[in-house]
């Protein structure tokens, strides 16, 4: 264990170095200099890894410039490696119509658009995205002109409170594109014939990562069916 | 989350390489590595980025099967329409899991590589031989509603939470790997996850910084493809016992019957000898005596352990279903 720490300690040059590479943002500089390091470093470690306590010493903390494609802008940050996705997007960029609900990927609240797909932005790091494109809530009006989701979620009263109404739209945005791609769900009947309509089931199905405690699922799934007839 | 260093290699022998380091994790989709990171019941010190690898295509293989590449997403490889076609069975378990935000982001290897759910693992109060080794298991004595019925031991009684990895077990899927020293292997799936006997931190014959590199399947199996899951809720929750099965009958009678089960064990359960049970039996009759020693056969050494009583019956239950749906066609 000793002898461990100690080999990581030599290895401390390093992470100099990739403070000060990071701060360049330069993705591909990144990369390239520390698989550089690591071709140098012999592999250590006849543990398993497997979780439980890390044989190697704890680190401060670590900082990385990374651009993000925010709504169509280009957003320059430079964020501790642990920020997640909503994190980055609420604390970093002050864009605070995504929601943090329970921040362990089960409730829907954080849903946002990475390269079109639907994702939890709780559980992933704003690193892993550099020069990806993240679409969120504030993205998808023109100007003052609403989404149709957006505009079919207020004609239905497709919420109560508003809490997880950010994430339901994003996840709506993303579902509908998904069943325009022809992608099955868990109570679509047959796999291999063509996408049938979005029935109430299909869409109860497919929005299941969703939830809402204000119960108003009723009235969210007729704001969906709505505007999944008029995007067909 | 404890603070940790982040790279990402451009080639897999290169991130086998870095996550070979002592305390370093690979990191695909992240879904559940993240959970658990926040949670400071994983800690690594070095995260190694396997994104931006490639290794995201679906590709035919010379013996007809198919090679999924590590990072093809759940979402599409449950769309694939080869997998939809030939591989029924696949598409259904992956559909039958998670949400669609987390499918669109979860990976075929990290599906693989995913941990248990049991309650006493994610708390940290507790005492559990997998987070920590030695300190013993708070689910033996404890609320094991979700907990393993066959192959668990004394030390643990934690289930593998993954519908995916069961019909990878169905399938005889094998598994690709390329380690630190670029040396390449493939594991066939039946030896991929390790049952917990003595040592149920080590979950997978993966040695450290060993990387997946793809999930191959063989040539398609024919017959009816099944996936029957039983979960507390209709949809976004994990299996309590789950069943894949390829059924192949001719003139009413089973020609080939294979099985496996999720939820029961530490890893994805599959009994061959037990399938050979149901050959020549009338498809259809879930309830003779060739469905029974078949049943039997798979619950061989089952034992609950208080509150997954339930699980023994229906196991059963879940079975028999599954075997009729697919004489339904």
């Amino acid at each position: 264990m000793k002898f461990e720490n100690q080999a990581v300690r030599d290895d401390g040059s390093l992470g100099v170095t990739r403070r000060a590479v990071f701060h360049t943002g330069a993705a591909l500089a990144t990369v390239t200099v520390s698989s550089m390091v690591h071709a140098q470093a012999a592999p250590a470690g006849t543990s398993p890894d497997a979780g439980g306590a890390p044989l190697a010493p704890e680190l401060p903390p670590q900082r990385m410039a990374i651009t993000l494609d925010i709504n169509g802008q280009a957003r320059q940050l430079t964020v501790d490696t642990r920020t997640t996705l909503l994190d980055a997007l609420r604390e970093n960029l002050q864009l605070t119509g995504t929601k943090k609900g329970c921040d362990h990927g089960q409730c829907g609240a954080c849903t946002v658009l990475i390269e079109g797909r639907r994702t939890n932005a709780c559980l992933t790091l704003a690193v892993m995205h550099d020069g990806q494109a993240v679409t969120t809530i504030e993205g998808l009006a023109q100007g003052d002109q609403l989404h149709p989701i957006q505009t079919a979620f207020l004609k239905h009263d497709g919420f109560q409170c508003g809490y997880c109404t950010p994430g339901q739209i994003c996840s709506t945005a993303g579902m509908l594109a998904e069943v325009k791609m022809g992608m099955p769900s868990h109570v679509t009947r047959d796999l291999n014939a063509p996408a049938g309509p979005l029935t109430d089931e299909e869409i109860r199905e497919r929005m299941s990562g969703n939830l809402c405690r204000c119960s108003a699922y009723p009235n969210i799934v007729a704001a969906i069916k709505d505007v999944s007839g008029a995007a067909a | 989350m404890k603070a940790f260093s982040y790279e990402r290699p451009d080639t897999p022998e290169a991130a086998a390489m870095a996550a070979a380091r002592p305390g370093a994790r690979l990191i695909a989709g992240g879904t559940n590595l993240l959970d658990l990171m926040k949670l400071q019941i994983e800690t690594p010190v070095h995260l190694v980025d396997i994104n931006r690898l490639g290794l995201d295509r679906v590709e035919a293989t010379a013996e007809g099967g198919l090679r999924i590449g590590t990072l093809v997403r759940n979402a599409d490889l449950a769309a694939d329409a080869r997998v939809r076609k030939d591989y029924g069975v696949l598409s259904r378990a992956l559909l039958a899991g998670a949400s669609g935000q987390l499918r669109n982001k979860a990976t075929t290897g990290g599906n693989l590589l995913q941990r248990t759910r049991c309650y006493y693992f994610y708390d940290t109060a507790r005492p559990c031989n997998k987070r920590e080794p030695g300190t013993g298991c708070a689910a033996l004595q404890g609320y094991n509603r979700i907990h393993a019925v066959v192959g668990a031991s004394d030390q643990c009684i934690a289930t593998h939470p993954s519908d995916m990895a069961v019909a990878m077990r169905v399938l005889d899927a094998q598994v690709e790997t390329v380690s630190a020293t670029g040396a390449r292997r493939v594991i066939p799936i039946a030896d991929f996850h390790r049952l917990p006997g003595n040592t149920p931190h080590i979950e997978t014959s993966l040695q450290p910084g060993e990387l997946i590199t793809a999930v191959t399947l063989p040539a398609p199996i024919g017959g009816r493809h099944v996936y029957r899951k039983v979960r507390d809720r209709a949809s976004y929750a994990f299996a309590v016992v789950s069943v894949a099965a390829i059924v192949d009958a001719a003139d009413g009678r089973i020609r080939s019957a294979r099985m496996a089960f999720g939820g029961l064990a530490h890893k994805p359960w599959r009994v061959e000898a037990a399938e050979s049970a149901l050959i020549g039996s009338t498809f259809g009759d879930a309830t003779g005596a060739a469905f029974q020693a078949a049943a039997d056969g798979v619950l061989a050494g089952a034992r609950g352990y208080g509150h997954n009583d339930f699980k023994i019956p229906l196991v059963r239950r879940t079975l028999q279903a599954a075997l009729n749906e697919a004489a339904a066609g």
